[in-house]
């Protein structure tokens, strides 16, 4: 029996490159050892890509892409179906948790420069891959049919109908009637469910496969294929199985926590992840009264609504797209990681992070003219660190980068500070009990607590220099 | 077979011609099959005209109805509104609906052919949301500048009781007024009008 097994392992191997492709990019893929929680969420982004795919394919075995059917199928899924309602809240919290880690993910590559030479292409496959999850979040999010994916569908594709000359026609063409209806909703679950899914799975697949070719870059934005033993491994490089393999489990273990409870506890988030006007079913005739895009678009949102022209608005949307694509090459300093560059980009991206967020909750709210001022001074912001990185970038004064990878406290050796601290913060000090005896109970120190304050206001401005 | 005696050339001509034909085949393809989301035959003979009773209507009151899938309003404007709207010209971006889509009979001031019953389509011109009716004169929310109009909840137009749009505003255009005509002096038929010659 064992001899026949054995019989057919060999038949396939030598069929199959199994060991070549296994080695290639698991056991002898040699990935920096120095990681840290940044680097989880390109093996979480899988994970999640996983979840979709799975969930997806069993949310369309009851739902009806019908402009009739749509909405009472979701809710008949919601209802009626076995375990219908935990298979969408996983789809639909999994569509939020998606872009939480691909923006967390995208963050990495703008500390750490993993952006940089040589690794420009994976920067551009990921882009696409950014963009391919927005259609696909748009288009899925029109399928329920409820108020806010009619109107919100309404919204995005007239923003089409602001290209000059061609856009009106485009638009009639994307919706395939003269307002969003049937037809739309129709081609769109078709998008949704075969054609976008494949294109991400390409995409990913490239994305992989040049990350592979040229390895990792880390917290330090130094090669270390630069270094190599006598064997040709990289000295400062670990096996990604099982290292990193096991890293990534505890990882997902990690998000698994949290995204079960948003299943099972908010699978709404108050009105970000599920919008509470969508449980009415799209009604033609009536807009809600405020209208706003899923969370993870509303930066982009909030810079079309700055502007105060309907075409330049949908350029400065798509241009807030198209500027992440040319990153590569916008920043001039040849330093990577954040560790070692100038005050100037921790400045910069400190106030592009401030922008980012600032513009996300502007898009989630009403259109004041004072909110709308807000935007505007947070558009100019966020143009700015792309179109000015030319500039600054050139000025920066970069520290001394390491030749080798170098060496980060870990939580062990951290420890003893922390409790040192407590200690600072928290003394024994002498109380007197209700029967009148002195005991000694951890009571907060204000002067040391105004010291702890102003050490972490020095160290802040330091890191920042 | 050899390596010699290769005919580059021929070869060259070859693969050339055989790109060439791919391309036109392609392009041929492409036809029907980026055609086949146009609207479809259905979808385009659908958009019969909509009869709108006014018998029923009172002073400033705004009815919606439902024509090619798209809301239509029909506001009865009380004369403070039509003296309202003489006022606000300096404040518009297109008071003289010059660069806006309406019929002929329509491009006047009041944008309607009768001034007191005023017809649009409620999608504003910015990216099509529907926007809301508000006839007040400056609501807390909206500020001192506000005589009655529509407001865009989406982002944030301004439209006067003429659908003509504010300066400053993301909406380019004042908002559409479809084909309409009076069958008689209470009855009014949506999409269609007395000028054969603009069907």
């Amino acid at each position: 029996m064992k001899n026949r097994i054995g019989q057919c392992t060999d038949w396939f191997l030598s069929r199959f490159p199994l060991v070549k492709l296994w080695n290639e990019h698991m056991a002898h893929y040699y990935a920096p050892k120095n990681f840290n929680i940044w680097y989880f969420f390109g093996s979480l982004a899988l994970f999640v890509l996983v979840n979709q795919f799975v969930t997806g394919i069993m949310l369309t075995i009851n739902y009806k892409p019908d402009a009739k059917l749509a909405f009472d199928s979701v809710e008949y899924i919601m209802r009626d179906v076995n375990w219908g309602w935990l298979v969408r809240y996983m789809h639909s919290t999994g569509a939020s948790a998606f872009f939480i880690i691909v923006y967390l993910h995208m963050f990495r590559g703008v500390i750490y420069g993993s952006y940089k030479h040589p690794r420009e292409l994976i920067w551009i496959f990921g882009m696409l891959i950014f963009v391919a999850l927005m259609a696909e979040a748009f288009m899925g999010y029109l399928l329920p049919w409820g108020q806010m994916s009619y109107w919100g569908a309404q919204v995005i594709i007239s923003l089409f109908s602001a290209i000059p000359v061609i856009g009106d026609d485009l638009s009639l063409w994307i919706r395939g009637d003269y307002v969003i209806a049937d037809a739309t909703l129709n081609r769109f679950f078709a998008f949704h469910v075969i054609a976008v899914p494949l294109v991400l799975l390409i995409l990913v697949f490239l994305h992989i496969v040049a990350l592979h070719e040229v390895g990792s870059n880390n917290p330090d934005g130094i090669e270390i294929k630069e270094s190599k033993d006598p064997f040709g491994v990289p000295v400062d490089g670990i096996p990604f199985h099982p290292y990193y393999t096991v890293k990534d489990i505890v990882g997902i273990g990690v998000f698994l926590f949290f995204f079960a409870t948003v299943i099972f506890y908010m699978p709404e988030m108050g009105g970000y992840f599920l919008e509470h006007a969508n449980f009415i079913p799209a009604d033609p005739l009536k807009t809600p009264e405020h209208i706003a895009p899923v969370w993870y678009f509303t930066p982009f949102y909030a810079i079309l609504r700055a502007v105060p022209d309907k075409f330049a608005g949908v350029i400065a949307m798509g241009g807030a797209i198209v500027v992440l694509f040319l990153l590569p090459w916008l920043d001039r300093c040849k330093v990577k990681s954040i560790r070692y560059r100038g005050g100037i980009y921790k400045k910069a991206v400190l106030l592009f992070v401030i922008s980012f967020i600032g513009l996300g909750y502007l898009g989630t709210q009403p259109a004041t003219p004072g909110a709308t001022l807000v935007a505007r001074i947070l558009t100019v912001i966020y143009f700015g660190f792309f179109l000015l990185m030319p500039l600054y970038t050139r000025w920066e004064k970069t520290k001394p980068v390491p030749t080798r990878l170098t060496h980060q406290p870990s939580l062990e050796e951290r420890l003893p500070g922390w409790i040192e601290f407590f200690n600072e913060v928290f003394p024994q000090t002498p109380v007197k009990d209700s029967h009148g005896n002195t005991v000694m109970k951890r009571r907060p120190d204000r002067t040391a607590m105004i010291n702890a304050l102003i050490r972490f206001a020095k160290k802040l401005k330091e890191s920042l220099d | 077979m050899t390596n010699e005696g290769v005919n580059k050339s021929k070869r060259q001509f070859l693969t050339s011609a055989l790109t060439v034909v791919g391309a036109v085949g392609t392009g041929f393809i492409a036809v029907p099959f980026l055609s086949q989301m146009q609207p479809s035959a259905k979808a385009m003979a659908a958009g019969a005209p909509v009869d709108v009773d006014l018998t029923k209507m009172e002073p400033g009151q705004l009815i919606r109805v439902a024509w090619r899938g798209k809301p239509v309003w029909v506001l009865n404007r009380t004369p403070d509104v039509l003296e309202t709207l003489t006022t606000l010209t300096d404040k518009l971006a297109d008071p003289l609906s010059n660069e806006s889509l309406q019929p002929d009979y329509c491009k006047n001031e009041f944008r309607a052919i009768k001034p007191e019953i005023f017809l649009a389509v409620g999608l504003c011109t910015h990216l099509g949301c529907s926007p809301t009716f508000r006839p007040e004169i400056a609501p807390p929310d909206l500020g001192n500048d506000w005589k009655g109009g529509f407001f865009c909840p989406c982002h944030g137009s301004w439209f006067d009781l003429a659908g003509r749009v504010y300066k400053g505003v993301p909406a380019p255009t004042n908002l559409e007024i479809p084909p309409h005509k009076y069958v008689k002096d209470t009855l009014i038929t949506v999409g269609e009008d007395n000028e054969e010659a603009r069907a």
